[in-house]
């Protein structure tokens, strides 16, 4: 159980305590039971989902999968066809949205084209009526926070799109909303700008304590920022878990392939005992797996394993271990991409530079903790994973 | 005559200069004949076009135009006209006949200037029909027949607006009428500089009371929509409306203008032998005489005019009981004046 | 040998000749005759040479020496092209009236008499012993003259040569041509604005059908339009039928043969050429500029103010251009729904180039109203402070 031990000493971890026992005092933002149909098309079915003031969440999934609706309907421009959405004890379902006090920060901006960045950020403050000259020191500030005081005269379209999503982001936040709701906001910038404002967002909210919801179809900028991720399908959440929760103990097909490259096995399950489950494949190979949650011998399973969680060895070692046959090497620069043919099973490992791999031919032994292996009850409707 | 103005032209020298450029050379183009459009050519297309089309074997072309001298001499200085034989009203066969944009008229193929009211004979043109400028009213509306234009101006008898077309040509001659001016006597009084004071401030006695229109279909539903109560009207328009709505549009011979609208050839047209006969073809009392049939318009062939049965010679211009107190528009006069006197009517209106 | 390059530039200008054949021929040729038929004057000078070199050196006053009558005698018995003599004669005339009938008279009197024998002019006709008739003449003679800008603009030359206030309302109804497109132009933009946005914001048929009827009237013959207003407009017409009937007048009002009527059918018809850029620049603007405005706590109508709006100028901008633009030019549509006060200055121009051949005053009414827009269109460049509104 090191493995444990070592998650829950991380700060990530601290914070996701923290947040639960918020929530159970009461939640700032609550989905209750919220459904939204366009036409016969239930974009939304039945979402219930709570947010503690201070948390940042990101939507992550598909497109199509209900992410942006959710947003829309927080943001006011779509409304639920049933239930209710709760604000910080609130009903706000019918709230108009110029009265919901959000930022919100759009996918390709929204800047206004003919007003300069600095009428852009004082838009927010003049609708609120606050005073020209108050306005103008806010906007200074703000301006100077993101490193943009210099460009305060030009127009969106003499800006780069990293100086743009800042002008966004800052418009977004001037005005003190109570919730920042962000639309694939970094969706248009290139790789590097992208993990560059990924960690800008990151400590902007642990700086200022806001409460972000952050929608996403990539999933490593979810994994990077978020306190936690609601990965959807289908107008449904997956999971809802901590960025690691997610990663390491996917509880559905889904969610293991959608987050990240997994190896996964179907078998069933052969005897429990002591917390691990033996599990035959269908293959024939047997693994041994750590149990998270409770499973039925006898029934059919799904055992997923993380590609870097192989260890390829020239001899067998202790825990699982499966013969192989390396097919293929593709060169990744910091790893190798190995693929490897098993007793009736494909694998494929991630092996570290430094670890020796034998070229295309060459046997070898794919080695992997029970602890390394996470069980996945199966869809009860198959093929719906896909 | 100028019948509709259908087409929206952009005003100015560009029109002009536009038609000069289209003037072009046409070397094989068939016999091009161009008239004033409407229910007009329609029938003229009926009896003379398509006949003389048959008899010669080959196409005749007939186009349509709204009238002006500027368009005949951008035609005719392009060179080569894309027009052949145009019916002109008499300002435009007068001034361009002076100004040599006419082929001269063969008279003895046409068998004699004798065989065609004095008036329709000329030296570039031959007179294709004799229409009327006349007060028309709506006799189902107006229980008094009015029978002069003193009536016209009478705005206190005959409460209600007028309708007169608008620029100095009929307006200043029913003025002066209007004014107890002999209607014989109208164009020497106008000749004068006192008689053109004296017809416009006739006008400015009636000028709260006028609607102005413009294009020939106007004074109709004009008439007919009882916005005005009289108004001057063409006399083939009247006889129309009356025949095809059943309306009972009256109008008042004395006092009437006539004026005859002529066929003529263009200068250096490169059909000028078959237009001259197409010319004589239309002037054939046979063919002339079933002009009537479709639009009251009197005929200048005296031949043909005598062919034409009594119930319509009651419609007709040229019938000697209409021409009791009509006069003839003066083309002379109006060739020499209309210039000056359009600058003043203009600045009259917008006074 | 020509290398590549040259080759190029060939090609290149090969490519784009049609283009500035087309401008030539279609926008500069017809400005530049339409200017220089404005200020050339050569006709008279042209079948008149000895008169026109003999009467230059009179002095305006009473009548012109013999030498001048001889001069002109001389030229009428000259055989002279009859197109040339008719274009000299149209000159003549429209300065002053009935010189046209002077003229063919004395041509052929003087034809008709023996080549060696004297003529009296005022024998032949009284007008010759008038100085006007021959201080026309003297006028005539220059190759070019101002003679017709000046009237454009209600002016002209008295007999000493100052210029005096001549009788004609060519400036009223300038003003009046530039007052009514202004008018109509305003009526578009209240009216297209909102029309294109609903145009904007509706899909399928609805936008469809939107469009469709504002451009119904480009595609319908005019008469049949004019007829339509008659009948909706006029004192026994729907509109005043159902005010009546409505209690809102008891007398029908006056919608038609008026600047009203102008006002409403041209409003009608040029309703397109506003609403068409005005859409088009619509449609450009993001979709989330809205929801953006609106989650940043701008109500709809402030949104609409702050956002859309001045959004929406360039187009309105460029559909204001193209409609006054086009206004200007009308004179149909006043002409069938106007009253006596209504008539535009196209009206005017066409009097005089279709209507007698003055080529000469429709070039120059043309070129003041060329001159006017364009200083117009200057200031309005200026104050709009936007260069690139047309193009954008």
């Amino acid at each position: 159980m090191g493995q444990r031990l070592e998650r829950a000493s991380r700060p990530g971890n601290v914070r996701a305590k923290a947040i639960t026992r918020r929530l159970r005092l009461a939640p700032f933002i609550h989905f209750d039971q919220v459904t939204k149909s366009f036409g016969p098309l239930r974009v939304v079915d039945q979402l219930d989902l709570q947010v503690a003031k201070g948390e940042f969440v990101s939507l992550l999934g598909p497109s199509g999968s209900g992410k942006t609706t959710i947003l829309m309907m927080l943001a006011g421009f779509e409304h639920p066809s049933h239930g209710a959405i709760w604000l910080d004890g609130t009903r706000i379902e019918n709230l108009p949205s110029h009265k919901r006090n959000m930022g919100v920060v759009f996918q390709n901006y929204a800047l206004f084209p003919h007003m300069t960045v600095a009428e852009n950020v004082a838009f927010p403050l003049v609708m609120r009526g606050v005073g020209k000259r108050e306005a103008g020191e806010r906007v200074a500030r703000a301006l100077d926070m993101v490193r943009l005081a210099h460009l305060k005269d030009r127009r969106p379209s003499q800006l780069s799109g990293g100086q743009q999503q800042r002008v966004a982001l800052t418009r977004a936040l001037v005005f003190e909303p109570t919730v920042v709701l962000m639309d694939e906001p970094l969706g248009a910038l290139d790789k590097q700008l992208r993990e560059h404002m990924q960690l800008e967002l990151r400590d902007l909210h642990r700086t200022l304590g806001l409460t972000v919801i952050f929608v996403t179809h990539d999933q490593s900028e979810a994994l990077t920022m978020s306190d936690r991720i609601a990965v959807f399908n289908r107008g449904r959440i997956e999971q809802l878990d901590t960025p690691e929760g997610i990663y390491d103990r996917p509880r559905t097909r889904f969610v293991a392939e959608f987050i990240g490259e997994t190896n996964l096995f179907e078998g069933v399950v052969q005897r429990v005992e002591d917390g691990i489950a033996e599990v035959a494949l269908t293959s024939g190979v047997g693994v041994r797996a750590a149990l998270l949650a409770p499973v039925e011998v006898g029934a059919p399973i799904l055992a997923s394993v993380r590609p870097e969680r192989l260890h390829l060895q020239g001899e067998a070692g202790a825990g699982n271990v499966i013969p192989v046959t390396v097919t293929d090497n593709v060169y990744q620069g910091d790893h190798l991409r190995t693929h490897l043919a098993g007793p009736g099973l494909d694998l494929v490992a991630k092996v570290q530079r430094r670890v020796p791999v034998g070229p295309v031919g060459s046997t070898a032994f794919a080695c992997f903790e029970p602890s390394e292996c996470t069980l996945i009850a199966p869809d009860k409707a198959p093929g719906s994973a896909s | 005559m100028k019948v509709t103005s259908t087409l929206l032209r952009i005003g100015g020298a560009g029109l002009a200069l536009g038609l000069m450029v289209a003037g072009g050379t046409a070397s094989a183009r068939d016999l091009t004949v161009v008239s004033w459009g409407g229910n007009y050519q329609d029938a003229q297309k009926k009896i003379y076009f398509e006949p003389f089309s048959k008899k010669i074997g080959k196409p005749v072309l007939d186009e349509s135009w709204d009238g002006g001298i500027g368009v005949i001499a951008a035609k005719v200085k392009a060179g080569v006209p894309n027009w052949d034989v145009v019916q002109v009203e008499t300002e435009e066969l007068e001034l361009g006949c002076a100004d040599g944009f006419y082929e001269k008229i063969d008279w003895a193929a046409l068998g004699g200037k004798d065989k065609f009211l004095p008036a329709a004979v000329s030296d570039c043109g031959v007179g294709a029909i004799v229409w009327s400028t006349m007060l028309s009213y709506d006799a189902d509306r107006l229980k008094t027949p009015p029978t002069s234009w003193a009536d016209f101006w009478d705005t206190t008898k005959f409460p209600g607006k007028r309708g007169f077309r608008r620029g100095p040509k009929y307006s200043l001659e029913f003025a002066l009428m209007a004014d107890g001016v002999k209607p014989e006597e109208v164009y020497k009084v106008l000749g004068t500089p006192e008689g053109v004071d004296r017809a416009f401030k006739k006008l400015d006695e009636l000028k709260p009371n006028i609607v102005w229109w413009e294009a020939g279909a106007q004074p109709l539903s004009l008439l007919a929509s009882g916005e005005v109560v009289m108004s001057t009207a063409y006399n083939g328009r009247l006889a129309g409306i009356n025949k095809t709505e059943g309306k009972n549009f009256q109008g008042v011979w004395p006092g009437s203008i006539y004026a005859i609208d002529s066929w003529v050839i263009l200068k250096d047209s490169p059909n000028a032998k078959e237009a001259m006969n197409f010319i004589a073809f239309a002037s054939e009392p046979v063919n002339q005489s079933k002009l009537p049939d479709y639009i009251a318009y009197g005929l200048p062939n005296k031949e043909a005019a005598a062919m034409v049965p009594a119930a319509l010679q009651k419609n007709l211009p040229t019938t000697q009981a209409n021409l009791t107190g009509a006069i003839a528009l003066d083309g002379a006069f109006w060739v020499d004046n209309v210039e000056e006197l359009t600058k003043r009517f203009n600045a009259w209106l917008a006074k | 040998m020509s290398g590549s390059p040259a080759r190029a530039r060939v090609s290149a200008l090969l490519l784009v000749a049609p283009l500035f054949l087309f401008l030539a021929a279609f926008f500069v040729w017809p400005l530049v005759m339409m200017i220089t038929v404005s200020v050339t004057d050569g006709t008279v000078r042209q079948v008149m040479p000895e008169t026109a070199s003999a009467i230059g050196a009179w002095d305006g006053s009473g009548l012109p020496p013999k030498e001048v009558q001889d001069a002109l005698i001389a030229d009428l018995r000259a055989p002279s092209e009859q197109m040339a003599f008719g274009d000299a004669v149209r000159r003549l005339n429209s300065e002053v009236s009935g010189f046209r009938t002077l003229l063919s008279r004395t041509t052929s009197a003087v034809r008709d008499l023996p080549p060696d024998q004297t003529v009296d002019l005022a024998g032949i006709d009284p007008r010759w012993g008038e100085g006007r008739y021959w201080q026309a003449l003297q006028r005539a003679m220059p190759n070019y003259t101002d003679r017709n800008l000046l009237a454009a603009v209600d002016l002209k030359r008295d007999t000493e040569g100052s210029i005096t206030a001549d009788v004609s309302a060519n400036r009223v109804i300038m003003v009046r041509t530039f007052t009514i497109a202004a008018l109509v132009t305003a009526l578009c933009a209240l009216i297209g604005l909102p029309y294109a946005m609903i145009a904007a914001a509706s899909t399928g048929w609805v936008r469809n059908v939107l469009l469709l009827a504002v451009l119904l009237p480009l595609w319908t013959s005019l008469l049949v339009r004019t007829a339509s207003w008659v009948i909706l407009l006029q004192n026994e017409g729907l509109i005043n039928k159902a005010l009546i009937a409505v209690g809102i007048v008891d007398q029908p009002l006056q919608l038609i043969f008026n600047r009203t009527g102008v006002v409403i059918a041209m409003t009608h018809v040029l309703l397109p050429f506003m609403v068409l850029p005005i859409y088009s620049v619509l449609l450009g603007i993001p979709r989330n500029l809205m929801p953006a405005a609106s989650s940043l706590g701008a109500s709809r109508l402030r949104a609409f103010w702050h956002v859309l709006l001045p959004m929406a100028l360039p187009g309105v901008a460029s559909g204001s251009l193209l409609v006054f633009m086009v206004a200007l030019g009308y004179y149909i549509t006043p002409a069938l729904v106007g009253g006596a006060e209504d008539q535009m200055i196209s009206s005017v121009i066409a009097f005089f180039a279709t209507g007698t051949a003055n080529w000469g005053m429709a070039g120059a009414l043309g070129l003041i109203l060329l001159v006017t827009t364009t200083a117009l269109y200057l200031v309005y460049g200026r104050l709009s402070r936007s260069p690139n509104m047309v193009g954008a």
